[in-house]
This record gives C-alpha cells, sequence and structure tokens, in this order.
C-alpha cells in the first residue's frame, strides 16, 4: 500500500477559456482503491481519461512509476479502462470479447512482437470467466447478457490483461440499486483478490465510502479533499465536502477558544483547535450526532416542523431560529413539538470559511433535495470530457 | 385495434399488387409460352429457356461487369465514407451535398457527357493530343518496334529475307466502347449508393468501442480491421447491393459507352421489347432468370451478413 505508482503533478485541462482541471496534485498508490467523487462536471471522467491516455493534459505531468507518460498513447499503457456503458464489442461473443486484448501481439523483452499460444488465451480467459462468475456463458452473445452480466464481461476484458491499473468510469451507473450493491462487494473482492490499483470514478457517495481506501472528492476543476472515507466523512475540509459526503447541517459560528464555537450565541464545546480568536467558521453537525431532549435540557430549543419515516430512523426537520436542521433519530416527535437538543462535543466539526460558505447545509427546501438526489446523474452529453470521444488514431 | 389499424395498409397492398404481383404473373406467363407465327396462338414451353444458352457471353459481360464496377466503387467509396465519418459535421454536409449534386442531374445528360469525354475524338482524347501524350505513344511505339526488330534480326536465320515488323502510330487513344468505359459509367453513376449506406453506419459507429480496444492494446490498424471495419459490414452489404443489382441490369450505359460491342442484359431485354430482335417471350425469360441470379446472389449475401446484422441492431 506504500510504494507510488501513479502521479499527477500540477495537471491542467482547458478548453479554450473553460478551465476543466485546474492544477490537479495526485499520487496513487500501488494496490489501493482510490475514488474520484464528485458532482457531473467536476473534471472527474477527464482525470480518469488522463490516466488512460485517451487525453494529453493541457499542462503538468503524468508520472507512471516516476517515468513522465504524458505522450504514450492508451494502446502501449500498462492500464485498462472499464468504460462507462461497457462498450463491448457487439459483433464478438463473450469469450472473444475477453480474449480481445490477449489476441494482440505483445513486444516480448527482445522487442519481437509474440502471439499467445490459443491454449493459453483460452485458459487466462476462462480463469477470468470465473472470477467475475460468468462460467458458461462464454459462447453467448453480449447483446443476449443482462446488464450486470455485461458489466462483468466488460471487468473481465479489461482484467485479463493483468493491468497494473484498472480503470472505471462509472461502471455501476446503468445497474439497479440492488445489483449495484452486489456489484461494489464484487469489485472489492475482485479488488483484493488480484492485488491491483483499482482507480474508480462515481458520483455516488455511499459507493464511494463503502468501497474506498482512498476518496478524492472534486468539484468544479478541482480537489476539494484526498483522505479515507472516514476522514472525509467525519473531518471535511469545507461545506461542499460535508454537504456532499451524507447529511449535513452547516451553520455559520465563531470561533470563540480552542474548542469552544458559538453557534446562535451560544458557546458549544469541541475538539477543534488552532483557529484565530473570533474567527468566523463554518460548523458540520452531522445529523445522527444530535441527541434529542426534553426542551428544557437541550441546549438548543426548536420547533419540529416534519417528520419522515425511514425505516431505522425519522427523518426529523427542526426549527432553530428560523434554520432549519436535518436530525435522523430513533425517536418520534410529533410535528409542531417542542423539543430541546443536545450535541457531544465530538459531534461538532470546525471548517474554515470557503467559497462554499452559505450554499449548502440548510433544510428549508428539504423536500425539493430529497428529489434533486433521486435524480439519476445524465448518462451522458453532460461532462465535456465525454463528448471529446470520436475515433480518431 | 389491430385490424382498423390494418387498414391502412391498404393503397399499399392495391398498390403493391397492380404493380408488382400482377407485372411478375404476366412475366412468368410470357416467359414460359411462346406465340406460333403463322396461326398467332400462344402455347406452353420452355424453349425460352433452353434456347437461352446463345446468349451465356451476354449474361458473363453482365455480372462480371457489374462485378468490377461493384468492386471498384467499393474500394473508391469505402475510403471516402470512412474519412467523411471522421470529419466535422460541417465538411460531412458540403462533402454530402457535393455526392448527391449529381445524381440531381439527369441520368442519361451524365452519361453523355462521359461520351464526350471518352469520345475518339473527345475532350480526353483531345487533351493527351495537346498535352503530347499521344505523340510521346506514338515515339515509344516506334522506338520499341525498331528496337524489337533490330533484336529479331540478329536471330533471323536469313537477314536478307527478314521483315521488319511497322509500327502504325495512333491519332487516339481507343476509350470509348471498351469495358472499361462501360465500368466506368457504372461507378460514376452507382458510387453514391454505396457511399451513403457505408457512411451512415460508420457515423453511427459508438466511439467508445474504438476507445475500448486502444485501451485494451489495439493499434490504429488492428482498431480498423478488428472493429471498425467487421462492424461496418452491414452497409458495406446494402452498398453492394444497391450498386449491384442495378449495374447488372443496366442498359443506357453500355449502350451509350460501351459503343454497341459490350451489349449486357438490360440491352439484351430492351432488344426483345422495343428493338429489332422483338420477341417479348424470350425478353421475359431472360428477366426471369436474371431476378432468380440476383435474388440468390442477396440470399447468399445476406446470409453471411446475418450476424454482423444484428451487431448494429444493438
Amino acid at each position: 500500500m506504500s510504494k507510488e505508482l501513479i502521479r499527477l503533478r500540477d495537471c491542467v485541462m482547458s478548453y479554450g477559456d473553460e478551465v476543466v482541471l485546474d492544477h490537479i496534485n495526485l499520487y496513487i498508490n500501488d494496490k489501493e482503491f482510490l475514488t474520484l467523487l464528485g458532482p457531473s462536471g467536476c473534471g472527474k471522467t477527464t482525470t480518469l481519461r488522463i490516466i488512460g491516455g485517451f487525453l494529453s493534459p493541457t499542462a503538468g505531468d503524468v508520472l507512471f512509476d516516476g517515468v513522465r507518460i504524458n505522450d504514450v498513447p492508451p494502446h502501449l499503457r500498462t492500464v485498462n479502462t472499464v468504460f462507462q456503458r461497457y462498450a463491448l464489442f457487439p459483433h464478438l461473443n463473450v469469450f472473444e470479447n475477453v480474449a480481445f486484448g490477449l489476441r494482440i501481439p505483445k513486444a516480448d523483452g527482445s522487442g519481437r512482437k509474440v502471439k499467445l499460444p490459443e491454449r493459453e488465451i483460452h485458459e487466462r480467459v476462462m480463469e477470468m470467466l470465473e472470477v467475475v462468475n460468468l462460467k458458461g456463458f462464454e459462447k453467448r452473445p453480449v447483446s443476449a447478457l443482462s446488464g450486470g452480466q455485461q458489466q462483468r464481461v466488460a471487468i473481465a476484458r479489461a482484467l485479463v490483461n493483468r493491468p497494473r491499473v484498472l480503470l472505471l468510469d462509472e461502471p455501476l451507473g446503468a445497474l439497479d440499486m440492488r445489483l449495484r450493491k452486489d456489484m461494489q462487494n464484487e469489485l472489492k473482492r475482485i479488488q483484493q483478490e488480484m492485488e491491483i490499483t483499482f482507480i474508480y470514478v462515481t458520483h455516488d457517495q455511499e459507493e464511494a465510502l463503502a468501497m474506498s481506501d482512498t476518496v478524492v472528492v472534486m468539484d468544479g476543476g478541482r480537489i476539494q479533499q484526498i483522505g479515507a472515507p472516514e476522514d472525509i466523512y467525519n473531518e471535511p475540509k469545507n461545506a461542499f465536502v460535508a454537504d456532499f459526503i451524507g447529511e449535513s447541517n452547516i451553520i455559520d459560528g465563531i470561533m470563540r477558544a480552542d474548542g469552544v464555537v458559538e453557534i446562535f450565541n451560544r458557546k458549544f464545546q469541541c475538539l477543534d483547535k488552532g483557529f484565530a480568536k473570533d474567527e468566523p467558521v463554518d460548523v458540520v453537525i452531522r445529523p445522527e450526532d444530535v441527541d434529542i431532549v426534553d426542551e428544557a435540557a437541550g441546549q438548543l430549543r426548536g420547533t419540529v416542523t416534519s417528520v419522515t419515516f425511514k425505516g431505522v430512523h425519522y427523518d426529523t426537520i427542526v426549527d432553530f431560529y428560523g434554520f432549519k436542521w436535518l436530525i435522523q433519530t430513533t425517536d418520534y416527535c410529533p410535528v409542531d413539538s417542542r423539543i430541546g437538543i443536545k450535541i457531544d462535543p465530538d459531534g461538532i466539526h470546525v471548517m474554515k470559511k470557503s467559497q462554499y460558505s452559505g450554499m449548502f447545509g440548510d433544510y428549508s427546501s428539504y423536500s425539493e433535495e430529497y428529489e434533486e438526489l433521486d435524480v439519476p446523474e445524465p448518462e451522458d452529453g453532460e461532462e465535456r470530457d465525454s463528448q471529446e470521444g470520436g475515433y480518431e488514431d | 385495434m389491430r385490424t382498423k389499424r390494418a387498414w391502412f395498409a391498404f393503397p399499399y397492398v392495391v398498390w403493391m399488387a397492380l404493380f408488382v404481383v400482377i407485372p411478375i404473373v404476366i412475366m412468368a406467363v410470357y416467359a414460359f409460352t411462346v406465340t406460333d407465327p403463322i396461326t398467332n396462338a400462344a402455347y406452353a414451353t420452355v424453349e425460352n429457356f433452353t434456347g437461352m444458352g446463345v446468349y451465356l457471353s451476354v449474361f458473363l459481360r453482365s455480372f462480371w461487369l457489374a462485378l468490377l464496377a461493384t468492386l471498384v466503387c467499393l474500394l473508391i467509396g469505402y475510403p471516402v465514407s470512412y474519412w467523411m465519418a471522421k470529419e466535422g459535421p460541417r465538411f460531412q454536409r458540403v462533402a454530402m451535398a457535393l455526392i448527391m449534386l449529381p445524381m440531381w442531374m439527369n441520368f442519361l445528360l451524365r452519361t453523355y457527357s462521359w461520351m464526350s469525354i471518352l469520345e475518339n475524338n473527345g475532350l480526353l482524347n483531345q487533351l493527351f493530343q495537346n498535352i503530347g501524350v499521344i505523340d510521346l505513344h506514338n515515339s515509344i511505339g516506334a522506338w520499341f518496334t525498331d528496337l524489337c526488330n533490330s533484336i529479331a534480326i540478329r536471330f533471323a536465320e536469313d537477314p536478307e529475307k527478314f521483315i521488319p515488323t511497322v509500327y502504325h502510330p495512333i491519332r487516339y487513344f481507343q476509350l470509348i466502347g471498351t469495358p472499361g468505359a462501360v465500368v466506368l459509367g457504372m461507378v460514376y453513376n452507382y458510387l453514391p449508393f454505396m457511399i451513403l449506406p457505408i457512411y451512415s453506419v460508420i457515423v453511427k459507429l459508438d466511439g467508445s468501442l474504438v476507445e475500448a480496444a486502444r485501451d485494451l492494446g489495439a493499434d490504429g490498424a488492428r482498431v480498423f480491421s478488428k472493429v471498425i471495419f467487421p462492424l461496418s459490414l452491414p452497409g458495406i452489404l446494402s452498398g453492394v447491393t444497391m450498386v449491384f443489382v442495378p449495374a447488372v441490369s443496366t442498359f443506357a450505359i453500355s449502350q451509350l459507352l460501351g459503343g454497341g460491342t459490350q451489349m449486357m442484359l438490360g440491352d439484351l431485354i430492351e432488344a426483345q421489347f422495343l428493338g429489332g430482335a422483338y420477341d417479348p417471350h424470350l425478353g421475359a425469360a431472360i428477366s426471369m432468370v436474371m431476378m432468380v441470379i440476383v435474388v440468390v446472389c442477396m440470399v447468399v449475401m445476406n446470409h453471411f451478413g446475418e450476424g454482423e446484422e444484428q451487431a448494429v441492431m444493438l
């Protein structure tokens, strides 16, 4: 997990005036599961395509094992890609799709092009079909497969070449919820079994948290935060990350001293240090970190404005002095009841002010926000980079 | 609901019956009968077919020239389609207009223009004359004949009696009245029918398939041979069909550019109905044979391309 494999150094990608990637600095370790996470248009797919060799950055370097590979074309990189909509070859059956890469003569040590013997191709394809649970499907045309099966063929087709790195571009986007969960586990298992680096692009934060060793949160062509899933969730760097990863109440606060933050003119204990005295800050409070108590015993008092049953818990919206919070609780509080809340010091996370301050974290328009979350990301055309694919040689 | 909607097809069904099914039936009746010249009575026979052997050369020439024209169309049409599909939409519009433009002009007019280009004292021969190609040809021919003569005379048993070959200088290149002229005329007229279907298949080809092939290690040539070409086969098949079928039955082109020496099936059939060799029974029989051969060709080809056809549906 420690050896560095890929490094992007000051990578810039721009089309005319439009800057798609703004000085990306990122390193990826060997055998790591790294996820590029962000809303559509954030530059995550562009980053992936730069690593895959389909795009060359306008400025900056791409290093692979310490060697600059900016100008190495995709077919000479030891990197394989699982494409967003699989891009399986419709004129070939499952076996031939998977065997496609193996059938291409490769230069051996002395630079001569050598073909793999048919027997070895057969062995490796069958072995890989077993890894992705598609044994017995090798003679089927790919058009006769379900989405999940096509997905697995795409993964097998990439992995059978034993790449150093596998790039996955929203590979689960077209699958339904249940299948997606299964495939998440499957992918994680394959990654650990094969011991190769996965670079995974998604806009689904749950997926990112569940699978990754490292999550890179991107927005507006910039990296907002890099860290382990726990760190990203518990210690978001700014309001964008806090809002994008999970649910967050983001409130304006003032740092009165180390470990003391003031919200709504009340002082709260917290664990954060190192801010200037009286510095304005953004305070993140996760909905599950709030305890509901009697109104009299609460640090803050408010009125319940809406309750939604979610199975495990209730999503309760509470109005505190005109600012609406989302609280996830197992206690049922009827609408219009007055309640008090308590927050433990470790439930409060203080962030520096950023360009995103004041944009997120208020649940006044709660229901609309939920609808927004349910809208699947447009399949294509949304991201600039996905339009760039012609078939230039 | 279903029966109601079926009525919409009625005009088409009537049309098909009147102008497709009935004519074919009439043609079959004609093909299997002859008219007695004296009594004028018609009786059934197969002698129209058995006597067709004398026209074997016309059959062979028709299919050979049509095949050549189709091949040339494919060899020109595929690269053009590929290149067009790779360019931007603006270029595509202009290229498409240029390809369609000649088709808006009358077919006979186009072929007559080729006549005036290819004639013995036509534009092309005049050009050759003016830039000295014909003189060059003649001087090389004369020089070569002399050379051959001087070599031959050394090996001649009796140099006294040796008769040197005489070189006859040409005044023009024979262009019109050759099989090449007929093929040229067909290629010129039918090329758009090759380009359009191939182009429309290639332009719709999913770019991510090309990327996937590159990603898996294929270089440009391999991407083409393993992905782009196999996926454009349906376009090639329909292009070949759309060129070959009219080419094999063409008649005006072979008459005008073949100078009467390149008789094809179309001309033969025309002669049976309108020309001097008036015999509609034989004409119908030839038409039927041609139709059967073409249908067989198409069935074989479509069977061959079936897998790819499905691939494009995907």
